[in-house]
This record gives C-alpha cells, structure tokens and sequence, in this order.
C-alpha cells in the first residue's frame, strides 16, 4: 500500500502517544500535590493564577515548568562533568521508550487497512518492557555517583540495589500471565482478556492471576522509587537522594522520568490485570451481558468506550501511587531487601508452580 | 536496507568495544560497553533472534553491567589517581594477534556459507522455548544447577557462619 499513508499512521501514533504520556505526566503532577493536600487536610496548590483563575491550582505545572527553565543550570565543583550531565538523559529515555508497546485500543479498520493503535507490536512484547525499563538504574546510578557527594552516591546505591531485587519479582510475577494467555505480546494479552470466566466474571488478569497481580503491583512501586519504596530519595536520611545536586531542567528530567515510569506502569497493570481495553461484557457488535441479554452498540462508540476503558483504568492506577504515597509510611532498607528476596520471590515462584499445576492438570486450554 | 543496518550496527559494536579498552575511565568504559551491548542485541534483531536480543538487553546490559558500575561506584578511584596504562610490546603482539585472527575468520567464513535468513519465528519466545525444553533440556537443566551452586557458593564465601 501507499507507504506514505503507513509513515503517517506511524507519526501519528508516536504524536498521540507522547501527548497522552506527557498530557498525563503534567496532571499527575498537579494531581500528586492537590491529591497530598486533600489526604492531609490541607489546601494544597492555589496560588498560581491566569486572568485572576485558579482553577484550583492547574496552573501549577505551567509555573513550575517556567520555574525550571529558567533556574541556573548548577554542576557542581567537584562533579564529574559528563557523567554528571549524561545522568538525567539516562533517566528520561529509557522511560519514554517503554510506553511503544502499550495497546491503547483494539485494532481499527481504515481504508482498509488495519491499525494497531500501539506504536509496536514487538514479538517479543514484555520482555522489551523489562528491557528497556531495567535501563532507568544507570541514570539514578550515575547520577549517584557522578554528584561526587554523599548523599546522592547512598541514594544512587540504593536504589540500584532495590531497582535489581525487585526486577527479579517483577519478571517473575507475570510469568503466570504469559502462561495463561499463551503469549508475550501485550496485545494478545489484552485481547485474551476479552472472553468470560464461567460465563460470568470477565477473564481479567487479576481475577486469573490474584497473587500475581499483588506481587506486580509491588514490584511497580518499588522499581519506580515510589513510596512505600522511596527510601533511595527519603528526604530525612539522604535530603533527597540521587538528585539532590541537579538543579534546574536537569532536575525536571529525573522527575518526568519517575512521572513517566507511574504512567506507563499504570497503563501495564490494566492491560495485563484488568484487560486494558477491554471494557466489561463488551464485545465487537455491543453489550452481551451474562444471561443472554444483549444490547447492540454502533461499532465507533464500543471503539470509544474500550478507549476510554483503558484510559480510565490507566487513570484510577496513576491516582492509586498518590493515594499510597499519602497513606502509607516508608520502609526501612533492610526491610525492603527482605521484603524483596524473602518474601516476594519465593511467593512468585510459587504463583509460577501453582498456576503451571492448574494449566496442567485442571484446564488444559489455560482457564 | 537489512546490509545497512548490519554494518551500522557492526560498526557501533566493534567501535564499542574499542572505545571500552581504550578509556581511560572506568566508568566510560563501562558505558560503552553498554552501547556494545546494545549493538549486539539490534544484530541479533536483525537475524529475526528477538528473543535473545531482548534477553541480551535485560540480562547483560540490564544487570551485568549495573554490578560492574556498582563495583566503579564502590571503589571510586580519584581521576588522578587512575593507572597510566603503557603501549608494550606484548601489547603490539596483542594487536597483530587480533589481526590475524579476523583475518582467519573472514577466510573461514567465506569458506564455509553462512545459513541464509533463518524463518521468521525460529528466534521467537515460543521457539527458544520450545527447543529448549525439548531437545536441549539436559543442558539446560545442568547450566541451571550449575548456577545455584555458584549461588550457593557465593553465600558460602560472604558469610562467616552459615
């Protein structure tokens, strides 16, 4: 066909995406504080305003991101200069790359061609994701180290000894999710999540795979340094960590990098344990609830409803990491550690077995 | 376009791994290790070997190399203080030796054909997989035991009482 049409689906993927990724990055900023200030019973952000609007503080970002541009881009005397501002590079790519293989919807039909509305549908899928994820720990780490201080260098350590033990349960705990679905590829995954559990639940992951879901979700928060696992940023030891000697837009790329980590990992866990873009008892021709009533919906509104389904759902995981941050204390590093090798490895081991057991020997057609 | 790639990617691997034993930091040294790496894997793409491409990143680059600037980190030589490494006649040897040897291989290679493009999903995760645990399941089995006992070792030598 005509490859320029195909070089403009491509652009226009990699556009959408990076307006979703980004758009949702600036919010959740400003979700994070208002969302702070709320649990704690208090205001938050009001202050910064347009035309004498608030708008309850949304105008925060933009300031910040003024803010940031225009503070003095500091190194520090005794820093190792190329590292140093290698570092945040380090951090920011990585994250944006892991969103490519991100289903945000089936696959749509236009002029007859068919599109995947995911940048690539990689063979391998997921184990790109960890690829490419398992990149972020050289930005912290030489940030860390090339700082030529304390505190960032502890911070840096840290959080690469935490991002490689909880990779490993990471890795681990979806292993039952492959092997349920049968695949790697996260857009298979989504669609194996469309089908009924005994005519009733949808065949989500998380109703398939509970522990694993569980055990996901924490090895999420721990890989993206968020609490209850930020203890490689917890101000009250380390003032903040690896980047505490980055000022100014050097800065601003660690935290889009830890904004755009909370982002795409939310986007994973409702694809892979909440169907993605499967929206409940939604088939192609419309609504078929259990018990055979079934109620027909124009083919464009179930494409904007599963759309919105996976947004939605990548919206209440991006709000769940503030509701956590806000509610739960952070841990010690030993408890981490343990934590990390004691418990969550030997259960998502087990998860592994157990399902292996069932897929053998209870149902053989995997659930 | 597949001949382009590869020599891109060849060229960035090998210029990788010059630039790894010719820094004088080890720490860029270690980066472009990473970048070697990474060029190895983007090869391994190429000849439709997802799956070890993929595992190449997460394995080598993803925590290999991590250890290696945890041990930079930890150590931390002051730049002044780095070794002056010295160019001795062993080490000309060393070139020539070099030489000769990807001369061998060009000789060997031309010799013996490469296989032309492998199928599509030969290096896919179902067909690593399935070979894997099919008819090279022994191997695999005792490369495994192989591990845990250097895991095990490695507990053995760091902790006094067991």
């Amino acid at each position: 066909m005509n490859p320029l049409f195909d070089i403009a689906v491509a652009v226009a993927r990699v556009a959408v995406f990076f307006a979703f990724v980004f758009g949702l990055v600036v919010v959740m900023t400003w979700v994070e504080r208002k969302g702070a200030a709320y649990i704690q019973d208090r205001r938050g952000p009001n202050r910064a305003r347009i035309l004498g609007l608030t708008l309850g503080g949304v105008f925060h970002p933009l300031a910040d991101a003024l803010k940031f541009l225009f503070k003095e881009d500091f190194i520090p005397d005794g820093a190792h200069r190329l590292f140093y501002q290698l570092a945040p590079m380090f951090a920011l790519a990585p994250a944006i790359m892991t969103m490519a293989v991100v289903p945000f919807g089936p696959p749509v039909t236009i002029a007859g061609k068919t599109i995947a509305l995911q940048i690539a549908d990689l063979n391998v899928g997921i184990l790109y994701l960890f690829a490419v994820s398992g990149m972020a720990v050289y930005g912290v780490v030489l940030a860390g180290w090339s700082s030529n201080s304390k505190y960032p260098l502890l911070g840096g350590l840290r959080s690469s000894a935490q991002m490689i033990s909880y990779e490993v349960s990471m890795g681990l705990s979806v292993m039952g999710i492959l092997m349920v679905f049968q695949s790697v590829r996260l857009s298979e995954i989504a669609l194996g999540q469309g089908e009924l559990l005994y005519g009733i639940l949808p065949k989500w992951g998380v109703f398939v795979q509970p522990l694993g879901f569980v055990l996901f979700l924490t090895a999420l928060y721990a890989e993206a340094n968020r609490t209850p696992f930020d203890l490689p940023e917890g101000e009250s030891e380390l003032v903040a960590g690896y980047h505490l000697e980055y000022a100014s837009f050097k800065f601003s790329m660690f935290m889009m990098a830890e904004y755009i980590h909370m982002v795409v990992g939310a986007a994973v866990v409702s694809t892979l344990f909440f169907g993605g873009w499967q929206f409940p008892y939604l088939a192609d021709k419309g609504f078929a609830f259990p018990g055979g009533i079934s109620v027909a919906v124009p083919a464009a509104a179930v494409l904007i409803l599963r759309i919105g389904s996976f947004v939605g759902k990548t919206l209440f995981f991006c709000w769940l990491y503030v509701w956590v941050r806000w509610t739960v204390p952070r841990f010690r590093y030993d408890q981490v550690m343990r934590l990390g090798w004691k418990v969550m490895l030997p259960l998502s081991l087990l998860n592994i077995f157990v399902t292996g057991l069932v897929l053998l020997f209870i149902d053989k057609g995997g659930f | 376009m597949e001949l382009i790639l590869f020599i891109l990617f060849g060229a960035i691997a090998v210029g990788g791994a010059i630039m790894v034993v010719t820094r004088r930091h080890p720490m860029a040294s270690a980066l472009y290790l990473i970048l070697t790496l990474f060029a190895v894997a983007a090869l391994f793409a190429l000849r439709q070997a997802h799956f070890l491409a993929a595992i190449q990143v997460i394995v080598y680059a993803g925590a290999v190399v991590v250890l290696f600037i945890f041990v930079i980190m930890l150590v931390n030589v002051p730049e002044n203080k780095l070794p002056m490494e010295r160019v001795t006649g062993m080490r000309l040897l060393g070139v020539v030796a070099a030489g000769l040897l990807i001369l061998e291989s060009a000789v060997l290679a031309r010799k013996f054909a490469m296989p032309a493009g492998s199928t599509a999903d030969a290096g896919s995760v179902q067909a690593v997989g399935r070979a894997l645990f099919t008819d090279y399941l022994l191997a695999f089995e005792i490369t495994s035991v192989l591990l845990l006992s250097a895991v095990i070792g490695a507990i053995a030598l760091a902790k006094k009482k067991i």
